[in-house]
């Protein structure tokens, strides 16, 4: 399916993402058992859940990682089935993952690969390429406001970058890239208080009506940052349990067991 | 990025397998009988007007050549080479010698144009300074045009075809030729000492910075003919010169020979650097076809604190099998070998350096960056030999490989020998593979996967890319890309 022929077409009363009973495997071993979901425009949606729960894959497999195997299942974005589309697709189609550990690529300027990534997008868009002072001027303000400095920028691409520094910077290319989903996986990991304050201000600094975010952690204290307008307990590869605000600090004072044995 | 992008731009728009420089010219070629004997050697030494003692030259390095076996230990296969189906002398057929670039057959120049050499000595616009580059061209067997050469001769600096330089310069070409890489030195050098045809001759005199880029275009047109040039670089005293060569080849069913001797000196204080970048016809995606690059090159720092400084880019050709080395003789004198080497499809590259420390304090440096994708071999095989004499010498070597793929390989042999205690040599080497980390990463931020490995082909390269003069370093990174070309599944 070409990025064109995708459209925005809204189906009637659905959400923006849906995902319908997706069974998700590696190596044999189901990882997503059955698992349905829905997250509708403007929502920021938390998915939190103990380790080994199968968060981490539904960020991959929303993104087209290699290795996945889908058993069945469908997984529909604006009406349109992402299983179909290649990574680079997906995310010429609006979905956006923050990776919980982004990727090391030497010699390659971090600046050099936004221009890379923003002209591509640019470019499905059917938009031309930036000029070198709008590119320029667009990434000084965004760096600014997570106060990233050129300097880094100017480095190979994640290469020596503290912890604070990779997820700044995955925040930056979700705020150039302008996605309407944005998957972050674990994203307050290896974060210090005032890092991850910088973060969360970057997201909420781009919620709106037409966007939505699906933000996976481990911990409530992200979301003491980003209040999420849904939350979704995840265990042992499924939503388990779905409710508002208050489900997180729920399972900040009793923990993840009470779920943990809802699913075995 | 602008130049990935374009890169990327242009890979689209040719068609897998297109090689853009595969066309052919349709030039009338005045050409010697096939094959190899006395009568040959005797041939082109007649057609050039050579005095005696070339001739002899010549024909003692065809004796020689004739009790020798191509060397067998570099990392390559082909079928056995039959010497006597290869014309050995091919010139376009023209009245006598262009005296200007007015007088030089327009087919040539136009392909030279189609090649993106123009053979114009541009007026420099008013207020626009662009950076110049002197070029020599030189079509088969013959240079046909040499630019600049006015402006050149104003700073001392004598820049002209081989053949030329042995008719006007006769004293500098005997006192330094074969003083390099001598007659005997190994089959193909031996083999081009009896048959070089021409090539290129530079001598900066002492103190002179050459005023600007010096240039060489090698390109084969005719079938079954091989190309055999010779090129001489001589810096004198606190001389200064930086010299580039490129070729290309058409499109071909049966492989081509190309074998080159490049000798360079340089005297007390002398600065050479030479740039490479080769793009031979690689043969086709079945393996077919493709240029043999059997080359050697060799500097020799003879004076003191002088550096010589190779640099090449090499993409093409089905096999080659090239050591562009220094012998460091002069006291604190300095060798450095940057090179990317990068093989796919069926190509074979058995390449890398030699750094021979002689004298006292002599320093060298070795990086050398491999990139294997499709089901090409890549082979770094370098020596770093520190002699008795040779107190203090340093070496710093950096060998890094990078696999595309699973059906490509890459192997690395470093000979190492120190005789005198107080050498300090180091040896760093790293294989690694565009993962698929990495492609996802950059997957996920939208952009295709030739995007993507032409991004990270370009960073693994980087820093020998900087070391190219800035024009070609543009120019080389577009290749690199279009030579990876399908690569990704």
């Amino acid at each position: 399916m070409t990025v064109n022929s995708m459209g925005r077409a809204r189906a009637e009363g659905r959400g923006m993402l849906e995902i319908k009973n997706l069974t998700v495997s590696i190596e044999n071993k189901v990882i997503l058992d059955n698992l349905s979901l829905t997250v509708n425009a403007g929502e920021v949606a938390a998915i939190m859940g103990p380790n080994g729960s199968g968060k981490s894959t539904l960020a991959y497999v929303l993104a087209g990682k290699p290795a996945y195997e889908v058993v069945s299942g469908e997984i529909l974005l604006d009406g349109n089935n992402l299983l179909e589309l290649e990574p680079n697709e997906r995310a010429l189609n609006g979905l956006f993952l923050a990776f919980q550990y982004p990727t090391e690529i030497p010699g390659v300027a971090a600046m050099t690969f936004l221009k890379a990534a923003l002209n591509a997008q640019r470019r499905a868009r059917g938009e031309s390429d930036l000029t070198t002072p709008d590119f320029m001027r667009r990434v000084r303000e965004s760096a600014q406001a997570l106060k990233i400095d050129q300097e880094m920028l100017r480095r190979p691409l994640n290469v020596g970058f503290s912890g604070g520094e990779k997820k700044r910077f995955e925040v930056l290319q979700m705020a150039l890239l302008t996605p309407r989903l944005s998957v972050l996986d674990e994203t307050d990991s290896g974060l210090d208080i005032d890092a991850l304050r910088v973060v969360a201000e970057g997201v909420n600094a781009l919620r709106d009506s037409k966007r939505a975010f699906v933000v996976i952690t481990h911990y409530q204290r992200l979301l003491d940052y980003i209040k999420p307008d849904v939350v979704h307990v995840m265990a042992k590869g499924r939503i388990v349990a779905t409710g508002g605000p208050e489900l997180a600090l729920e399972l900040e004072r009793n923990g993840y067991r009470d779920y943990a044995e809802e699913a075995a | 990025m602008a130049a990935v992008q374009e890169t990327v731009d242009r890979v689209r728009s040719i068609e897998v397998d297109a090689y853009k420089y595969g066309f052919v010219s349709p030039i009338q070629s005045d050409m010697a009988p096939k094959g190899l004997n006395e009568d040959t050697v005797r041939f082109i030494s007649e057609k050039k007007g050579e005095p005696e003692w070339l001739l002899e030259w010549r024909l003692e390095a065809f004796r020689r050549w004739q009790t020798m076996e191509e060397p067998k230990w570099a990392r390559v296969n082909h079928p056995p080479i039959n010497y006597q189906e290869i014309y050995y002398f091919a010139a376009p057929k023209s009245g006598p010698a262009p005296k200007s670039l007015d007088e030089v057959d327009p087919e040539l120049l136009r392909t030279y144009a189609k090649l993106g050499i123009p053979l114009v000595e541009q007026e420099i616009l008013a207020g626009v300074e662009k950076p110049r580059v002197a070029v020599d061209a030189v079509f088969d067997s013959v240079s046909i045009a040499t630019t600049f050469k006015a402006e050149l001769a104003k700073a001392g600096v004598i820049f002209c075809s081989f053949s030329e330089a042995v008719r006007n310069h006769p004293e500098l070409v005997r006192r330094y030729l074969g003083t390099v890489v001598p007659r005997t030195d190994n089959f193909y050098a031996t083999l081009n000492s009896a048959v070089f045809s021409d090539g290129s001759f530079v001598y900066v005199p002492p103190g002179v910075r050459c005023p600007m880029e010096l240039s060489t275009y090698f390109r084969i047109n005719e079938r079954n003919t091989g190309q055999f040039e010779r090129t001489l670089i001589i810096a004198d005293r606190g001389a200064y010169v930086s010299y580039l060569e490129g070729c290309t080849a058409p499109k071909r069913d049966e492989n081509q020979l190309h074998a080159a001797v490049v000798e360079l000196i340089t005297l007390d204080d002398a600065e050479i650097k030479y740039s490479t970048v080769q793009n031979w016809y690689p043969g086709d995606s079945q393996g077919r076809g493709g240029i043999y690059n059997f080359v050697t090159k060799r500097g020799d720092c003879r004076g003191a604190r002088s550096k010589i400084s190779w640099t090449q880019v090499e993409t093409g050709s089905a096999i080659t099998w090239k050591y562009p080395s220094c012998i460091l003789r002069g006291e604190s004198s300095r060798g450095e070998f940057y090179s990317i080497a990068i093989s796919n499809g069926y190509q074979q590259v058995d390449s890398g350096t030699k750094m021979i420390h002689l004298g006292r304090n002599t320093t060298s440096r070795i990086i050398s960056k491999g990139v294997a994708a499709g089901k090409s071999q890549n082979t770094y095989r370098g020596q770093v030999s520190v002699h008795r004499l040779a107190t203090g010498a340093r070496n710093f070597t950096n060998c890094d490989s990078l696999l595309i793929g699973r059906e490509c390989g890459a192997h690395t042999v470093p000979y190492i020998e120190a005789k005198n205690a107080s050498a300090v040599i180091e040896h760093e080497a790293t294989t690694s593979k565009v993962s698929e980390e990495q492609m996802f990463y950059c997957l996920q931020r939208g952009l295709s996967a030739e995007e993507a490995t032409a991004l990270i082909v370009n960073g693994f390269v980087r820093d020998v890319l900087q070391q190219l003069p800035m024009e070609f370093a543009v120019e080389a990174q577009k290749l690199i890309s279009i030579s990876l070309e399908g690569s990704v599944g």
